[in-house]
Formats: structure tokens, sequence, C-alpha cells
């Protein structure tokens, strides 16, 4: 029985008309049109499906449609803007972080969630904030080094500043 | 088939819906167990009631002699909980290997412990830390029940999510020479269920011990404690060779199965003693640190 969801998604206010027991990856894919969030396990094990809630990282594969009645959705296609990338995404690319790329936006939002309350994360904090991101490519080390990348491009273009956050969860 | 999702303005409010369901509606907290079973599936449930907005089950703090846990706090706040980690040490260092990092930013103590599987971390440590459980049903009446009463069997709570509510969690708070240590052997660092899990609290006074508390899991259908074990450790000294005797009459009351996933039974009877060993060692640091 389909009921109309409002949440705010990148930023703007939508509406769809979806069952309240989809999840939100179905959702977010096949009735709004957004791929860029991927499905790999369906079972809360990968990560791919990685967006941010309300500003922290959850698996959209396991949220019920209903959940997200009135919050606010980040997915992939609303980190950085038409011809501009996101710090994070450019450290992505400059690190030599993506190879087949099914992990690579679940693994952006994860570093997002962190660094937008973290500006100076350690590797042990890190590798706690991506732990629920599975690549089977790179093997990691790479994706840990464009987090730390990212950290500083985002330090040095003042992403940080007047947020108030001082890196404690 | 699903038909509604209702976000409950109160916990009244909540259990006014569940009964208005007469046993077709069920409290969601963050779903992360849930979506994966096939109770929900379509089939036998029709309005899910989300308790997420009703702000006071979002809190943690001490009053009474007691940590009181929301149901909704999640296993991410409770990790990084300035509180729990002074008050409750166990408790946080489960709650922070529950799944990956978006798994603990969602899902909650409380469904931890109504999901009532064997070895769920949280369920572990509040079992060793002598939680109490708060149960409010639709008739008004509200209970406390132990930890260990919490389970009926495996993946079977105690709880009636389609007429029952867990609203908080409740742990004594030890005081000064009190600590607790939680111990896993896990296949990688996330996204693992335990091997084994074993968690244990100590009081200490005078380098003697006071109080014990071991559980251990999974070591049938539900965390169990060392009964034995516990009793054996009151009046002695904090020190290796009782820890290790201690081990061995946990050891007698454990009865693992071999799974070609998550060990043989003969490797998880042989790791057993040296994480109630360790777990009393770190305990009993962390307690004369506060002493």
């Amino acid at each position: 029985m389909a009921k109309t969801l409002s949440f705010v998604l990148n930023g703007e206010p939508v509406e769809a008309y979806v069952d309240p027991g989809a999840m939100l990856a179905d959702v977010l894919r096949d009735t709004l049109g957004l791929t860029g969030t991927k499905i790999g396990c369906k079972s809360g094990d990968c990560g791919a499906c990685t967006v941010l809630l309300n500003g922290a990282a959850v698996n959209s594969c396991m949220i019920p449609a209903g959940k997200v009645q009135g919050a606010s959705i980040i997915t992939i296609e609303g980190v950085g803007s038409s011809g501009k990338l996101h710090p994070i995404q450019q450290a992505f690319i400059d690190e030599g972080s993506v190879q087949c790329g099914f992990c690579t936006p679940g693994m952006i939002l994860a570093a997002k969630a962190l660094l937008d309350v973290n500006p100076a994360p350690g590797k042990e904090e890190i590798r706690e904030a991506m732990s629920g991101n599975l690549c089977r490519c790179t093997g990691y080390v790479k994706i840990e080094n464009a987090v730390v990348k990212a950290a500083g491009l985002m330090r040095e273009s003042g992403s940080h500043a007047g947020c108030g956050c001082t890196g404690e969860e | 088939m699903l038909h509604e999702y209702i976000f409950a303005s109160s916990i009244d409010a909540a259990l006014a819906l569940l009964a208005q369901g007469k046993g077709k509606n069920r409290i969601i907290a963050g779903g992360t167990d849930l979506v994966l079973q096939k109770e929900w599936a379509g089939k036998e449930t029709e309005v899910l009631v989300d308790l997420s907005k009703i702000s006071n089950l979002s809190e943690i703090h001490e009053e009474n002699g007691w940590l009181s846990i929301g149901a909704n706090v999640t296993h991410n706040q409770a990790a990084f909980s300035p509180l729990i980690r002074e008050k409750a040490r166990a408790l946080a260092d489960a709650c922070s290997k529950v799944g990956g990092k978006q798994v603990r930013n969602i899902a909650t103590l409380a469904g931890n412990v109504v999901t009532a599987l064997p070895a769920a971390d949280a369920a572990v440590a509040l079992t060793a830390l002598g939680a109490l459980c708060r149960i409010r049903d639709s008739s008004g009446a509200s209970r406390d029940l132990p930890m260990t009463e919490m389970y009926r069997g495996v993946a079977q709570s105690a709880i009636d999510s389609r007429t029952q509510i867990l609203t908080h969690i409740r742990i004594p708070v030890c005081g000064a020479g009190c600590g607790s240590s939680y111990m896993r052997m896990e296949q990688r660092k996330a996204l693992s269920l335990p091997m084994l899990c074993v968690a244990v609290r100590i009081k200490l006074e005078g380098g003697a011990i006071q109080e014990a508390g071991i559980a251990m899991a999974p070591v049938g259908p539900a965390p169990k404690r060392a009964g034995e074990a516990e009793a054996f450790l009151i009046g002695k000294k904090a020190e290796r060779a009782v820890f290790q005797e201690a081990a061995a009459l946990a050891c007698s009351q454990a009865s693992f199965r071999s799974s070609a996933v998550r060990g043989s039974k003969e490797f998880r009877h042989a790791v057993l003693p040296v994480f109630i060993v360790r777990g009393l060692e770190e305990a009993t640091q962390r307690a004369a640190a506060t002493a």
C-alpha cells in the first residue's frame, strides 16, 4: 500500500510515492533514479549502499523507507557539485583509490560522515569510521591515504570554518 | 503486508498503537536485525511503530546508583559515551564491535537485547554487568527483568515486540574499585559475528574480590553467567593463579557447538579460559585505577 514519503534529499525537499516497507536503497535507485548508491549484499555487511541519514552513515539497504520521513539524506550525487569535486572525491582520484568503483560512493560518504565532525582523524579513527565498507579491489591502503589527504584538503580550504566541530563524537 | 510506518510521540502512544494492531503491529528500533527477519517481510506485520522520535529514550544518565540507557541509544552512542566508558567499560567495548560503523549508527542496545541472538555483543556485556531491562506493556504495567531472564531460546526474547516495549536498560553503578572488560574472538575487526566473547565485571577492596560477574557466549541459546566461577572468586586475591582456577570452573559450564564458519568446539573451548583470565586481569587493572 503506497504512501507519500517526504524528506530532504541532497538539500532539496522531495516527495516520493512508495511502499512503506521498501528499503531506502531501492527508493533512491528505482523510484528517484539516483543510481549512485550501490547495492552489494542487502544485509548491512558491505557498505556499498551507504548514505548519510541526518549526517550519520547508514546502510540504505536496511532502512525501511518510512524511517526517513522528515529526515535529511545525502547520497553520492549530493557530494560535490557540477564541475567541482568535493575534496574527498579529489583525494580519491589523486591517491588512486578507485579500481572498479563499486564501493567508492559508499566509501566517500563514510569518509564524509567522519570528516564533517572530525577534521583531523588519526589512522585508527579512519579505520573505525570506514569499518562498515568493504572493497574487493584496492586493499584499502590507498583509500585510507585518500581520507588522510581529504582531511588536509578540507582543513586547507576552511571547510570546517564556523562548524564548531571539535573532532569528538 | 506492511501498510504503515508510524513514529510514536510517546511510549504510551506506542503502546496504544500496538494494542490497536492486535498482534499485527510491532516495534521497530534501528531495524537492522528486524529487516532481515521473515516476520516483518510482508506477511505478518501491518504497521511498524518507530520509537526513534521519543526524545527521552535517547538519554544515557546516572541516577540513584543506576546507569540508565534509553531504548533509542545506539551502539555508537554507547561506545563513545563518557559515562558508559567510565562506569561500564565492557559495554562500551562490546557496542564498538557490533557490525560496522553504519550499523552502529542506527542499531540500538535495546534492539540487540530483544533480537536475542546467542552472542549479541551488547547483551553479553549487559549480562555480566547485572543489567535490568525495564519493560512496559499496554496494560500500563512496568517491570524490571534481569538480563539472565531475557532469553526464552535462540532468537526468542522474553519480550513480545507486538505487545511490549523495552524502554530502558539499567545497570547498577559499582563505584570505586570496580572494573570491567570485554574480550572477543573474531575473524575480522568489523562486520563479523563473534566466534567467542567474554564479559567480566569485578569489584575489589584491599586487593580482594568483593563482587564478580562473568558472562560467556555463544555457549547456548543465551549469554551464560559462570556462576560457579563467580562464587569461587569472592574473597580471593585478584591474581593470575586465582583467575586460572576460576576460568577452569567457567569452562566446565560452557558447551560449544562446532561451526565450520565460527570455529570448532575444541578450539573455542581452548580459548575460553584464556579470555577469562585476560578479561579478569584487564578488569582488575581498571578497578585498581579507580580505587
